[in-house]
């Protein structure tokens, strides 16, 4: 039983298809991801920003964001675009747009955190040295911010790369989607076959997302005066 | 500074990368949301069909990554009368309306049954198949009545009928929704639920291969009929399906279809013709 299960994996191009997905997977979530992290750095700059206006536009943005599901969003931009305003996105840059979004929101919201989260006492005492407040930004708000917000930028963007599996029901076949293909085709003659293809989807999972936290752990320890 | 510099630029350079490997656009492809019109079809010189990529025998992808089925062997023949290539899109239960009303394919053929309901969204074409619902449960604890379901967990797929039918007429049965198919059967063997409904023919063809499990509720709710499905008032390609349909009653292309993909699915549990439907005539 052991040997058919492991089997189904190197049988036909199935192996070659899983490394395929694996790359719509990586593709779509890393370019979020660097949308992301630099339109959130920015958004969270903004969101610390005191005029009520700004503010009240930076909370609607990202409270919208945060309620709906993201499979909500992705359908509302891959056919609510076509339907509203006549135009054809491809599931592809549909994905990208909706995983940017969300990742924008949720990343600004983490700077923000660590932006305040930074005491005032520092900036004061920049300012009492005497640097400018282009300085106290470089020097001393900036490197403590970096180093608060390496853990959680690192959810966020394990985060966006699992939630990739959605992008099957906009047409984009990723990953998980070519493991369940290869169950279900195998299901009648293979009934185990589940438990090796997630195994080995597990497994690719892990592959892409755990340099991302040894890239982490290496920037935490520079950063770490 | 040289190495923020050095990092900005290698930074660049992955998106540009990246966004170069996004960019595959196809230029035929339907802007406006608009069905295409059969002139349009054949000009672009290719057909684009939903169809299930996770549901065998009707749609599913085999290890050589070509789409096969039931759905799919009809869908082949459409295109070759129709003599262009077809390009197969992978729909979910829950998204093949929007496909169609959004015009991102031409037809659905992934084992659409009719329901009033939808055909106020979409037009339907002939039947080239029937099915009732059937329910599925392991040995143990066999649901052999509906009845036996209330205050128990059933589980089904989003957007399918078995979802509808059960919410309207057995509000007692506790529903643990699925959007895709293998969750929906994995859930089962893992015990989350008492029992499964969905297409009989699914039902049946599944509890073949899975020991200890059997189909207490064979025929459930009314017969529903199975049909390729167009965007709403798209006239002229339900009219070219529906010939189509009618064309091949003579060479018994559903029967053949039934010998190719179905039989060796169901092997003798389910005689052809309480399935396959010819001609678009159904006799209930």
């Amino acid at each position: 039983m052991l040997a058919i299960g492991i089997d189904i994996l190197f049988r036909g191009n199935n192996l070659v298809r899983l490394l395929e997905g694996l790359w719509v997977t990586i593709k779509i979530s890393m370019l979020a991801i660097i949308v992301s992290i630099i339109l959130g750095i920015l958004f969270g700059m903004v969101m610390t920003m005191k005029h009520p206006m700004i503010k009240g536009v930076c909370r609607v943005y990202l409270e919208f964001i945060r309620i709906m599901p993201q499979l909500v969003l992705l359908f509302l931009v891959y056919f609510g675009a076509t339907k509203a305003f006549q135009i054809h996105i491809s599931g592809k840059v549909a994905a990208v747009l909706v995983f940017s979004l969300w990742g924008t929101a949720e990343m600004g919201d983490l700077v923000r955190g660590a932006l305040v989260s930074i005491p005032y006492h520092q900036y004061e005492s920049g300012m009492a040295l005497g640097l400018t407040r282009l300085k106290i930004f470089r020097y001393i708000i900036i490197p403590q911010t970096l180093r608060r917000l390496i853990p959680l930028a690192i959810n966020l963007a394990t985060r966006m790369i699992k939630t990739t599996s959605l992008i099957v029901l906009i047409g984009v076949v990723e990953v998980l989607k070519v493991g369940q293909q290869i169950i279900e085709a195998n299901r009648f003659t293979v009934p185990d076959a589940a438990l090796w293809i997630y195994a080995v989807v597990f497994f690719l999972y892990f592959i892409v997302c755990y340099p991302i936290s040894l890239l982490a752990r290496k920037l935490e320890r520079i950063w770490q005066e | 500074m040289k190495r923020v510099v050095a990092g900005v630029l290698s930074l660049l350079l992955v998106i540009g990368v990246l966004a170069g490997c996004g960019s595959e656009t196809n230029n035929n492809e339907n802007k406006n949301g608009i069905a295409r019109t059969i002139a349009q079809i054949k000009d672009s010189g290719y057909i684009k069909i939903g169809v299930f990529c996770d549901k065998k025998p009707f749609g599913y992808v085999d290890e050589q990554g070509t789409y096969q089925g039931y759905d799919v062997y009809f869908a082949n023949r459409i295109a070759k009368d129709m003599d262009v290539k077809v390009e197969f899109v992978p729909v979910e239960a829950a998204s093949r309306v929007e496909y169609l009303k959004t015009g991102k394919v031409d037809i659905i053929l992934a084992n659409f049954t009719v329901t009033k309901e939808r055909s106020e969204q979409v037009d339907f074409c002939l039947p080239y198949m029937k099915v009732a619902l059937g329910v599925v449960s392991p040995d143990q604890n066999l649901i052999k009545d509906v009845k036996e379901l209330e205050g128990k967990t059933l589980i089904v797929s989003k957007g399918t009928t078995a979802e509808t039918y059960f919410t309207k007429n057995y509000p007692k049965v506790t529903l643990l929704k699925f959007d895709q198919y293998s969750e929906a059967f994995n859930a089962l063997l893992d015990g989350r639920g008492d029992a499964l409904s969905t297409d009989n023919t699914e039902v049946l063809a599944w509890a073949l291969e899975n020991k200890g499990f059997s189909v207490g509720v064979e025929s459930l709710g009314d017969i529903d009929t199975i049909a390729p499905a167009v965007q709403k008032d798209n006239t002229e390609l339900l009219n070219w399906i529906n010939e189509e349909i009618r064309g091949l009653e003579e060479e018994q292309f559903f029967h053949r279809d039934y010998e190719e993909t179905l039989k060796p699915v169901y092997g003798d549990a389910v005689a052809p013709d309480n399935l396959v439907v010819e001609g678009g005539y159904v006799n209930k």
